[in-house]
């Protein structure tokens, strides 16, 4: 056959992959280099400490929704995280015909979208308590981030050797203790890893506090009253018609984007360190 | 060893109340858009009104617009991700490039939909804005178009890091010996690596369409928020999940309240078979390679 047209062939498939690469990563570029100069312009110290401005003037800051979310990843960890690992453990241990199908659940609740876990949280804590609350925010993102806790503290506990329980038991340790003493802390690197996943999952998440959290332009810490995200503040100055609340928007963008990337940048470095190897 | 007992039933119960929670969600849904269910049974689904003050309640502009803006998306990313994957499996296995191009590629996945929204919003609408102004199609900017754009830059990081997995999982025996006999890169990504990982890329890019179904907020901010029947691609629109979004907070009525929950259990249910079918490919793909 024709070796020219060959090679032809080879080196146009490997520009047009190059090609068509650099295209789809051109939309990050872009929007790191919106944030940054949109955002960068209102970060200073004032911005994490003041309260957002009024519509028309200044730049004011964030602090209402800094503490807003940082309670809500708070509530949503409290929540989510003591039963996530231990009924990761429990995946883990068994292999009985109820762990199956507890692992398709978990599979089915990692599957669900995220507005229709904000309308189950209003079902269940906003409807009884009558009024839009933290409390229903931060059960809204447990529920979103419970299944990456099972799934990653299962991952996690099944690389571990059998032969280091087997030392255990033959030293005469029960089963709670191997379990407490020597497989979780083995495994811990990678436990937390999956709950700083987790956090970066939901730090962003903006459609289950729609209609739970709701917003708030002050401090709060009631966690029986609204309270501000900074998605939830993006969003609503974002689409607000005020110039100077897009500008606010775009500062709350870049502490936002900041926060998700040292997350994950941490789970990249710590995790590989962190990582169960025997 | 009763501390033993009471330890593994507590680890039990643990699992027991994911199951519980599981089974709340599902009965909330369920007794939730019951009034709705009543009033419009099936029909619903293919009732092409939605208008809250004559209480008339149908899903089929919602259920287009969740297809069309998904479709298209997916559509658009799959050459995208497919040469990401490409790239990174066959390419560039390692080195700079690599890194580089899977760290922004990584990035990527972790930027919040929020923000992609915002960016969409002052970037890509008055760009979709200028070219429909050139078509002579009235310049919303905004609508199905704008909203299928986005949602591809969302899920590419995603399909691509799938077909990248499954890339990398092509035996190296098979590669080389195409190698040896001659063959160039492209005649082994055609004749091997593409066959070989066809299904798994299949998966990949059907669990992609399934985020780009239930995405809320980047389409909720650049769709326009239409409850008619879109007409064309650039029509404004609704997806189901930016139906729910816009309207929840304003529901007063109960029949109002109960439709957008009924709403929600058809988002529900769909993406749910999309990602079931899509993690069963993916499944049976990893039985077969381990064998």
């Amino acid at each position: 056959m024709n070796t020219k047209y060959r090679i032809f062939k080879d080196k146009f498939l490997k520009m047009l992959v190059t090609f068509l690469s650099l295209v789809a990563i051109l939309p990050l570029i872009l929007i790191l280099f919106q944030v940054v100069k949109n955002g960068i312009s209102v970060v200073n110290f004032k911005f994490f400490t003041q309260l957002p401005p009024p519509p028309g003037e200044g730049y004011g800051g964030i602090a209402n929704s800094l503490l807003g979310t940082a309670l809500l990843i708070g509530l949503a960890v409290l929540l989510s995280v003591p039963i996530g690992v231990f009924a990761g453990v429990y995946l883990a241990e068994n292999k009985s015909r109820f762990a199956e199908f507890l692992r398709i659940i978990v599979n089915v609740l990692q599957g669900l979208p995220s507005i229709v876990i904000g309308i189950i949280a209003y079902i269940w804590v906003v409807r009884p308590m009558g009024g839009f609350s933290a409390l229903s925010g931060g059960v809204a993102l447990a529920i979103m981030m419970l299944p990456i806790i099972v799934k990653n503290t299962e991952e996690t506990l099944k690389l571990i050797p059998f032969s280091l329980k087997e030392a255990s038991y033959s030293l005469g340790v029960n089963y709670t203790r191997t379990i407490l003493k020597v497989v979780v802390p083995t495994g811990a690197g990678g436990i937390i890893s999956g709950v700083i996943i987790g956090i970066s999952r939901i730090a962003g998440e903006t459609a289950p506090l729609l209609f739970t959290a709701f917003g708030n332009p002050y401090i709060s810490v009631n966690p029986a009253k609204p309270i501000d995200a900074l998605p939830l503040l993006i969003f609503n100055y974002a689409m607000s018609p005020y110039e100077n609340w897009h500008k606010v928007a775009w500062g709350a963008s870049f502490v936002l984007i900041m926060f998700v990337f040292t997350l994950n940048l941490m789970v990249k470095v710590a995790g590989e360190k962190w990582k169960v190897k025997f | 060893m009763k501390a033993d007992k009471f330890f593994k039933f507590f680890l039990f119960l643990c699992g027991l109340l994911i199951i519980i929670l599981a089974g709340g969600i599902f009965v909330s849904l369920i007794s939730g858009s019951f009034y709705a269910v009543k009033s419009f049974g099936l029909g619903f689904v293919l009732g092409k009104i939605w208008d809250p003050v004559s209480e008339k309640f149908g899903l089929l502009p919602f259920l287009t617009g969740t297809f069309l803006t998904s479709i298209l998306a997916m559509l658009i990313s799959i050459p995208f991700s497919i040469s990401i994957a490409l790239l990174l499996g066959v390419y560039y296995k390692d080195g700079f490039f690599n890194k580089i191009l899977s760290y922004t590629s990584d990035l990527l996945a972790g930027v919040p939909s929020v923000i992609y929204g915002f960016w969409a919003l002052y970037f890509l609408v008055p760009i979709v804005r200028k070219l429909e102004m050139k078509f002579n199609i009235l310049p919303y900017g905004v609508g199905i178009f704008t909203s299928s754009i986005v949602l591809s830059v969302m899920i590419i990081p995603f399909t691509s890091s799938i077909a990248k997995e499954v890339i990398s999982m092509v035996p190296a025996n098979l590669i080389e010996g195409a190698y040896s006999l001659g063959a160039t890169t492209y005649d082994v990504v055609k004749k091997i690596i593409i066959p070989y990982s066809r299904s798994g890329i299949l998966a990949g890019i059907l669990l992609s369409f399934g985020r780009a179904f239930g995405e809320t907020m980047a389409v909720t901010m650049v769709i326009g928020n239409s409850n008619s029947m879109p007409e064309n691609l650039f029509s404004l629109g609704n997806t189901m999940a930016s139906l729910i979004a816009n309207e929840f907070t304003e529901a007063t009525k109960d029949i109002h309240l109960s439709s957008l929950i009924y709403v929600a259990v058809w988002l529900f249910l769909l993406s749910f078979v999309i990602n079931y079918i899509g993690n069963w490919i993916i499944k049976k793909l990893s039985v077969d390679v381990s064998k």
